[in-house]
């Protein structure tokens, strides 16, 4: 029957002042699937998300992930466990400036402590893997969207992670582009067993999930999923 | 009509059997629906007594021998053809729409309806996407066809989703 879920939201409740962003938002990832939110904008997805990734607090519910509840850690071992474990893409590539796309690739790993040129190493095979190594020794400003994403996920992947947080990754590219990012990014994850959360409203980026979760007015519509 | 338009324009291309003609529609149109032998003859007949095709004489032929070949009506019909519209099917949101308001009616959780079939989108839209990643351009030009119009179901889904409350007050007026 169906495994434990690596990371589970219960009850998720969340105010921004008088604006109830999640009300009583319950989902569940699995290991290794990608899961898409989706839901019209304003319904609370990315901030389901940041509360999944342990970015933002909820005021009500809990956060579990691999049997530990996200919610009660300090800041401290919440933001290294989401260094470890977990990985990030945002619409905009949100890409060191100053670094060099390889170097951009390397940095988690450096910040893990890994050698220079082990990082570096990883790095290059990680440009490769996404078919991006032409801009490896480019800065992100000299790269096309397209690119910049590719090596946004580059470097999400490159530590390894078990989840990766993607928020709407592909909302700033075109279709065909926006869909290279996504067969690239998808079948990578799924070559390291990653799992990963995907937010979008778009239909044909959810058609690389392996399940939906729809998001209305800070709730999860649930679905039956047969596992 | 699609079927007996394929196969004229197939024979433009030169006379065939009805074998190849089976053939080289399956591989090029038929993904998911590969023509039946009867239905390749039953056209094919029709087209014969339309004049828009004609049978190259073969001695001593049976039926499944003979090579027919495309007339010069049959050009100018598959000519017609090509250049006339399609007409836009709103086929889906019609059946839809008549649920969404039954089940406004009736008492039944419309927005169920419209998840339900968003859910059934999708997962066509996952097969076609794999598809078409693993395939050659034919398989992505075909599949792109389908996402696209899928697509454009499911965002018709959600703006209908977003206003079903004001649908219901209207409905149950
Ligand atoms: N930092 C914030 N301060 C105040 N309100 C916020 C903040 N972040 C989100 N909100 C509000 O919370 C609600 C949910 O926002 P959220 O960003 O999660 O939506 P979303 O589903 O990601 O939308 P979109 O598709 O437009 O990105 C919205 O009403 C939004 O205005
Ligand atoms: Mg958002």
């Amino acid at each position: 029957m169906a495994a434990e879920p690596l990371l589970v939201a219960e009850n998720l409740e969340l105010s921004f002042g008088s604006t109830t962003a999640l009300d009583s938002a319950s989902v569940q990832v699995h290991a290794g699937e990608v899961l898409a939110l989706m839901g019209p904008s304003g319904s609370g997805k990315s901030t389901l998300l940041h509360c999944l990734a342990g970015i933002l607090h909820p005021d009500q519910g809990r956060v579990t992930y691999a049997g530990r509840d996200l919610t009660a850690m300090h800041d401290n071992e919440r933001s290294a466990l989401r260094r470890s474990e977990f990985g990030f893409v945002f619409q905009f590539g949100q890409l060191v400036p100053e670094l060099t796309c390889l170097e951009n690739v390397a940095l988690p790993l450096r910040l893990g402590g890994a050698p220079r040129r082990a990082a570096l190493r990883s790095a290059a095979a990680w440009l490769e893997r996404l078919e991006v190594s032409d801009v490896a020794d480019k800065r992100p400003g000299q790269a096309s969207g397209g690119q910049g994403q590719r090596v946004a996920v580059a470097r999400a992947l490159v530590t390894r992670p078990r989840v990766v947080f993607a928020d709407e990754p592909t909302g700033a590219l075109d279709t065909l582009n926006g869909e290279r990012v996504m067969q690239l990014f998808v079948a990578a994850a799924r070559d390291t067993g990653a799992a990963v959360v995907l937010v979008t409203h778009e239909p044909r980026v959810a058609a690389y999930s392996d399940h939906e979760a729809v998001v209305r007015d800070g709730r999860v519509r649930t679905r039956e999923y047969a596992r | 009509m699609t079927v007996g338009h394929a196969l004229l324009g197939l024979l433009e291309a030169g006379p065939r059997h009805g074998y190849d003609l089976k053939r080289s529609y399956d591989e090029r149109f038929g993904h998911d629906r590969p023509l039946h032998y009867g239905q390749v003859y039953s056209t094919l007949a029709r087209l014969l007594k339309n004049g828009l095709v004609e049978v190259e004489s073969e001695p001593g032929a049976g039926p499944e021998r003979k090579k027919y070949a495309i007339t010069d009506a049959g050009v100018s019909d598959v000519g017609a053809w090509l250049a006339q519209p399609e007409k836009p099917e709103p086929y889906l949101q019609s059946t839809l729409y008549t649920k969404v308001v039954l089940a406004l009616l009736t008492g039944h959780d419309a927005a169920d309806v419209l998840d339900t079939q968003r859910a059934e989108h999708l997962r066509l839209m996952r097969d076609l996407t794999r598809r078409r990643d693993g395939g050659d351009l034919a398989d992505q030009l075909i599949c792109d066809h389908a996402l696209f119009h899928l697509e454009a179901d499911l965002r018709w889904l959600e703006v209908t989703a977003a206003r079903i409350e004001q649908l219901a007050a209207q409905v149950r007026a």
